[in-house]
């Protein structure tokens, strides 16, 4: 299993952070995962929505001094 | 199960630009086959030499410019073709108009393309304008 990356996509607005997301999961290999850095409110529900839409799989999302931290693994 | 989105983008707006390519990158970044023709005013900003700047049509607008974390609109058609592997067509009236040349015009668009041709393939889809 490789190292989880941090993708740093703080102080960007919707959908930027879903952008930042795609752009590295394209590259990636299957079982990859990131830990997405983010503080629009609106990303934090709407990367879940589409992590479910394409079929990846989500691994959680805490808030910690107002960052949002979203895990996911490239599933397919 | 993949959808056909078709979004028609013909005013110069910042606020009317910035959501037609929210939907596009977003759709196109979802796995849906997205169309986007751009025409009338729109094409300006696609066109060397043109606008540059997207009027604000409003305070939203005038919030977007204002604020470095919006991305723009540029940014985001690029997100869609990149990403999602969205058509960013330009019209071919607006082309002939501007007498614009295969040169002139942004890279990230694909081939000028009539209305007729994009009606054809946008029959029975789902139609964005903005």
């Amino acid at each position: 299993m490789s190292e989880m990356r941090i993708i740093d996509a703080r102080d960007t607005f919707c959908p930027g952070p879903l952008m930042e997301l795609i752009s590295y999961m394209k590259r990636a290999s299957v079982g990859d995962e990131f830990e997405l850095l983010s503080t629009d409110k609106g990303s934090v529900n709407d990367i879940p929505e589409w992590i479910k839409k394409v079929g990846h799989e989500m691994l959680g999302s805490e808030q910690v001094e107002g960052v949002w931290h979203i895990k996911v693994r490239k599933a397919k | 199960m993949s959808r056909k989105i078709f979004v028609l983008c013909i005013s110069d707006s910042r606020e009317k630009l910035q959501m037609a390519a929210m939907v596009a990158s977003v759709a196109a970044a979802s796995g849906d086959e997205v169309t986007v023709f751009f025409s009338m005013n729109a094409m300006l900003h696609f066109v060397k030499g043109r606008a540059t700047e997207a009027a604000a049509e409003g305070e939203f607008g005038r919030l977007m410019a204002a604020d470095k974390g919006v991305p723009s609109f540029k940014q985001l058609f690029a997100y869609a073709a990149d990403l999602g592997d969205a058509k960013l067509l330009p019209c071919s009236m607006a082309v002939d108009l501007l007498k614009a040349s295969a040169e002139d015009l942004d890279p990230v668009l694909g081939p000028p393309t009539g209305l007729t041709r994009f009606l054809s393939d946008a029959e029975g889809a789902q139609l964005f304008t903005f």
